[in-house]
């Protein structure tokens, strides 16, 4: 079995889970305390995805990212990145189609702190960044924690968005659920028995470990 | 010296109140602000602490402006000590880690050992606020709030979580420290015994303006009455006998029950505050 689509798969949904952490975490903050009008229309951008097919998605996104076009041009020309049919592209695509695994449940959790909790940081005289990393985020690991592996789990299991835009270049853009279908295809199914297996057990073993760290983590009272 | 002079429109569940408040608060001083609730004590100190803004005016701490027309120094910058009432401790965190936690940047950690020995939680220091009891987390918070040594303490109904006899051993913790680290104190507080116990002014509040404001037996001695010893208590209950009315009132863990006219009773209802003042004719005295 060749298992460069199952590693392709893992480093993707890593790469993608670390970099939407860090752009999420001042999205869900922001969401949480602001009393904004745009706020539903921001809340809308980011839950897209849920609704939208992944093809839609991909497609735009595919648009978008075209040398084609103005934005694409730009990208390659200026800066030097191609995102069609590239790894970086990819990234980009996932973080795009996971958005809201992770700005959800970190933002129910900072709005589920009592407003207290900040404000005595505030008046202990602490910046705004010293009570977020030190007061609210420890305070909400359980959400963190399901953020994060949603976010994982849902980018292993991308399948549309990364057709559109990836295509199926092995070994840069043939994740495991396309070599799947690349099997299937070629009517070779035990190859895609091989390659289905191995993300059923991934998956499953990544939810197990979450729901026993969330008990574990609720019983020894850290979570408010 | 604190000058307040503050004006702001809260909107809240039952209607529109304009807060238009007017109050100068001498160094020193312990400052009690009492009133119903939904009058606009609790938005008061917000402003104060800076945690929300006035619609207009001035707030000036120590010739220095906190709030004016083109002031607004952050609430991290104003070096006062705020005390909610639900102890907002960080969960995260030990009893010491919070204090801590507290610390300004290169400020000595000596503090934090005096804190704890004074308030008398260093047995605790390495317990989670989770694993302690109402009074001893409303202790860390007044410690944890210590900390930063603020001129202005600010206390938010702190003891109003606590049952009668916690709330008079916190009430000595706080005169303590109020003395001790020479603190301008404003607290909020709808127990009369609490404010005639701890205040040096009492400000009462209704309805977004200052209705009285004096010495707490000003505010809260009935110049009419002409008892010798009197007791604030809680009416727990009213009886409509034949020809009179009779309220049971508890003061303490006692319970007295007080003959109360027609007109008396409609100003009354369960769980008023009263007075329970005696003329010194009629107590009788036994020896025990």
């Amino acid at each position: 079995m060749n298992w460069s689509p199952i590693i392709l798969s893992l480093e993707l949904a890593l790469v993608t889970t670390i970099l939407l952490f860090v752009v999420s975490v001042p999205l869900a903050n922001w969401l949480a305390e602001t009393k904004s009008r745009i706020k539903p229309i921001i809340e809308s951008i980011i839950s897209l995805p849920l609704v939208l097919p992944p093809t839609v998605l991909g497609f735009y996104l595919l648009v978008a990212f075209s040398p084609n076009n103005t934005f694409g041009n730009w990208l390659q020309e200026t800066i030097g990145i191609q995102l069609l049919f590239s790894f970086p592209g990819l990234v980009l695509a996932s973080m795009i189609y996971s958005l809201p695994f992770m700005v959800q449940p970190i933002q129910s959790g900072l709005a589920s702190l009592s407003l207290n909790m900040k404000e005595s940081s505030y008046v202990l005289g602490q910046s705004k960044f010293k009570t977020l990393t030190h007061v609210l985020l420890p305070n909400i690991k359980p959400s963190i924690l399901t953020a994060l592996v949603l976010s994982f789990a849902h980018t292993m299991g991308e399948f549309g968005v990364v057709l559109m835009i990836g295509g199926n270049i092995p070994g840069v853009t043939k994740v495991a659920s396309i070599a799947i279908y690349d099997e299937v295809e070629s009517l070779n199914y035990a190859a895609a028995h091989q390659y289905a297996l191995v993300l059923l057990l991934l998956s499953f073993g990544i939810l197990v470990t979450v729901y026993s760290l969330n008990k574990r983590i609720n019983l020894t009272g850290n979570h408010a | 010296m604190l000058e307040v002079k503050v004006n702001k429109l809260l909107s809240s569940a039952e209607g529109q109140l304009e807060l238009d408040l007017d109050f100068k608060c001498q160094a020193g001083e312990f400052l009690v602000i009492s009133g119903e609730s939904g009058a606009g004590k609790t938005s008061l100190l917000r402003m104060i602490a800076g945690l929300m803004n006035p619609d207009s005016g001035n707030i000036i701490s120590n010739q220095e402006p906190w709030f004016g027309h083109k002031t607004n120094i952050k609430p991290q910058q104003r070096n006062c000590g705020l005390v909610f009432q639900q102890y907002a401790l960080f969960p995260n965190m030990t009893v010491e880690g919070n204090l801590r936690y507290a610390l300004k940047k290169s400020q000595a950690d000596s503090i934090i050992e005096e804190l704890l020995d004074i308030m008398e939680i260093k047995g605790l220091r390495n317990q989670k606020p989770n694993q302690l009891s109402g009074g001893q987390q409303q202790r860390v918070a007044l410690a944890r709030t210590l900390v930063q040594k603020p001129k202005l303490l600010l206390l938010d109904e702190p003891l109003s979580a606590l049952d009668r006899s916690m709330r008079i051993r916190l009430q000595e913790y706080l005169k303590k420290v109020h003395q001790q680290f020479e603190l301008t104190t404003i607290m909020v507080t709808h127990d009369p015994s609490e404010a005639l116990r701890l205040a040096d002014r009492i400000i009462e509040i209704e309805k977004g303006n200052i209705t009285k404001d004096g010495k707490p037996t000003e505010v809260f001695g009935n110049k009419s009455l002409s008892g010798k010893f009197q007791f604030t208590g809680a009416v727990v209950d009213i009886q409509e006998e034949e020809l009179l009315c009779i309220a049971s009132v508890l003061v303490g863990n006692q319970l007295i029950k007080v003959v109360i006219s027609d007109s008396e009773q409609k100003n009354l209802r369960i769980g008023d505050e009263v007075i329970v003042a005696s003329k010194a004719f009629n107590p009788i005295i036994k020896k025990i």
